[in-house]
């Protein structure tokens, strides 16, 4: 009898260390939260987000770090999605497993796991330096397409494979090419997943700091971008340089930043499960 | 559009699209490239065995020394500090969210850790110096404001979502008839789970250590704001270190002129983290590919 009690007590005892971890892990992130929202939700309001950054922290904003975000963030999009787009079809539609899709393969697998700070050395060395762009919006934007290029092929890879096989021989059979059948049945079919992963390396691209302080975007700049050869800061590095300042009427700006910050994930977020769903409901 | 044309069309097509794939084998090419011209003439005036295995990193005072092993310690000792919490508390999470958890629960857990993974790093930096070290030091009153321990426990937290899902896949993977075999046998869920299950998805569970490993090694922010800025070789989790990602954030902090000793240190110290980095992904995928032969 005692055997069977013990049995049951082992099996017990690992479920509840189990829900145990779980919990600690969701209360560490209940308390960051809290934490966050008790120390800035007094600096939030509109002249917090419409002024530039200031001496005197009360009367400092995010406003040309909100655009510089934006700028960058753009930027990104639109040099990582069509070129980690055509990267992925290759790879699923034409590469089937020769040696050069092969290595790509690998490559792309290592390239997600570079530290962030590496890319950022890269975009310093080359673009920054190497093409002599300067700190510019544009060498940000081209760094971070780097970063989250590896993010756009694997999920606009994994988008490809959920469309069905019927789809493209149905289309063969009716006498399209190859990149008919691509562009009019497969890209159409695989959008809900493209989107939901372009907003997953925006998501990414949003909050890296390391990266672009490397290239040289930590600097007093009062003024929104106005170009791509603007120099820029972004808001994640100005919540570091409020972090990194001892005074606490700072730390309260760092925390208000950080809000706007979470507050622009989640709304994204909240648009890709959205957007998700109405296609689905659209194709069903 | 006749046949010809379009021939050519769809063979030019492809052509792009193998450039766009191809272009990601020049990324890594320029990462390795940029480091490595800069790490040469680096070592052109520094030796690379005083780099390497010198215990004194002072290449911002006048007594310039260029000892890397401060900040691979730094590094280390915050990574191994992540990982004492991420990896129990990883695989105790996936083993129960695999084996015990009900449908319900594994669909309310699984995307609120994925919002764990999703904060942005300089958050949990702000978190860790402002929440965390404050609530240590009631503990431990001679922990100092930056130190090694409060960026390691919320480094920890933040990779432990990695860790907890990559383990979970695995220990899903194996397929249930070793379950049903153990069960058969009398086994209780706990012995199938920790004799059976866990030894069958050991590789795959390896791999995500690994992964997790590379990431703590190559996280920035978090170091950077809460660990300090003082290249000590220590093994003290209390005082202040700085680690390689720290380093490099600090002298771009800086306006280092191109060409400097200065700025090719940050050079040569990102080639060693991509080095260690590297290597550590490589074993993961390695792992993990053995892993999907076995039950492929």
């Amino acid at each position: 009898m005692s055997t069977r009690q013990s049995r049951k007590t082992g099996d017990r005892l690992l479920q509840t260390m189990g829900i145990l971890v779980l919990v600690l892990a969701l209360v560490s992130l209940g308390a960051l939260i809290q934490d966050v929202v008790s120390d800035g939700w007094g600096r939030l309001n509109w002249q917090f987000l419409t002024s530039p950054p200031s001496r005197f922290p009360e009367a400092a904003g995010i406003y040309p770090q909100l655009l510089g975000s934006l700028y960058v963030m753009l930027l990104t999009a639109a040099l990582s999605l069509p070129m980690g787009i055509g990267a992925a079809v290759y790879l699923e539609e034409y590469g089937g497993g020769g040696r050069w899709a092969r290595i790509i393969e690998v490559n792309i697998a290592n390239l997600a796991g570079v530290p962030s700070v590496i890319y950022g050395l890269l975009g310093l060395g080359l673009f920054v330096r190497g093409f002599g762009l300067g700190p510019s919006v544009l060498a940000g934007g081209a760094t971070l397409a780097l970063l989250v290029l590896p993010v756009v092929i694997l999920s606009t890879r994994e988008a490809l494979r959920t469309v069905p096989m019927s789809a493209r021989e149905g289309s063969y059979a009716l006498g399209a090419t190859k990149w008919q059948t691509i562009w009019h049945q497969v890209l159409p079919g695989a959008l809900p997943g493209i989107f939901t992963g372009l907003i997953l390396a925006m998501s990414r691209a949003i909050g890296e700091t390391a990266p672009l302080i490397t290239i040289g975007a930590l600097t007093y700049i009062p003024f929104a971008p106005t170009g791509l050869d603007s120099r820029f800061t972004v808001l994640p590095i100005q919540v570091y340089n409020w972090v990194s300042r001892p005074q606490a009427a700072f730390a309260e700006n760092a925390a208000a930043g950080i809000i706007v910050l979470l507050v622009l994930l989640l709304t994204m977020n909240a648009v890709a499960v959205v957007l998700r769903d109405r296609f689905q409901r659209a194709r069903a | 559009m006749t046949r010809s044309t379009r021939k050519v069309l769809e063979f030019g097509i492809e052509r792009l699209l193998f450039v766009c794939a191809a272009a990601s084998v020049l990324v890594t090419a320029g990462i390795i490239g940029v480091l490595a011209f800069e790490t040469v003439e680096f070592f052109r005036e520094v030796p690379i065995l005083s780099f390497l295995f010198g215990t004194v990193w002072t290449p911002l005072f006048t007594d310039r020394q260029f000892g890397v092993l401060p900040l691979v310690t730094g590094t280390m000792l915050v990574s191994a500090i992540a990982m004492l919490v991420a990896l129990p508390a990883g695989v105790l999470s996936a083993i129960y969210l695999s084996e015990y958890a009900p449908a319900p629960v594994r669909r309310v857990v699984k995307p609120a850790l994925e919002i764990l993974a999703g904060i942005p790093t300089v958050v949990y930096g702000y978190f860790a110096l402002l929440y965390v070290t404050p609530l240590l030091q009631q503990v431990f009153p001679s922990l100092a404001a930056f130190n090694a321990l409060s960026p390691g426990l919320v480094m920890g937290i933040m990779i432990l979502p990695m860790v907890s899902s990559l383990s979970e896949d695995a220990l899903h993977a194996v397929p249930n008839g070793l379950r049903e075999g153990a069960y058969a046998l009398g086994a209780t869920k706990m012995q199938a789970a920790l004799r059976v299950v866990v030894p069958a998805a050991f590789s795959g569970i390896s791999a995500s250590f690994i992964l997790a490993m590379s990431r703590a090694i190559g996280e920035t922010m978090i170091v950077a704001i809460a660990a300090g800025q003082q290249p000590r070789l220590t093994l003290n989790p209390l005082v202040s270190v700085e680690t390689m990602t720290a380093y490099i954030v600090q002298v771009s902090l800086g306006d280092t002129p191109s060409g400097s000793l200065e700025y090719r240190t940050i050079f040569a110290v990102g080639m060693l983290l991509f080095l260690m980095t590297f290597a550590l992904n490589m074993a993961s995928n390695w792992l993990r590919r053995r892993f999907r032969e076995v039950y492929a």
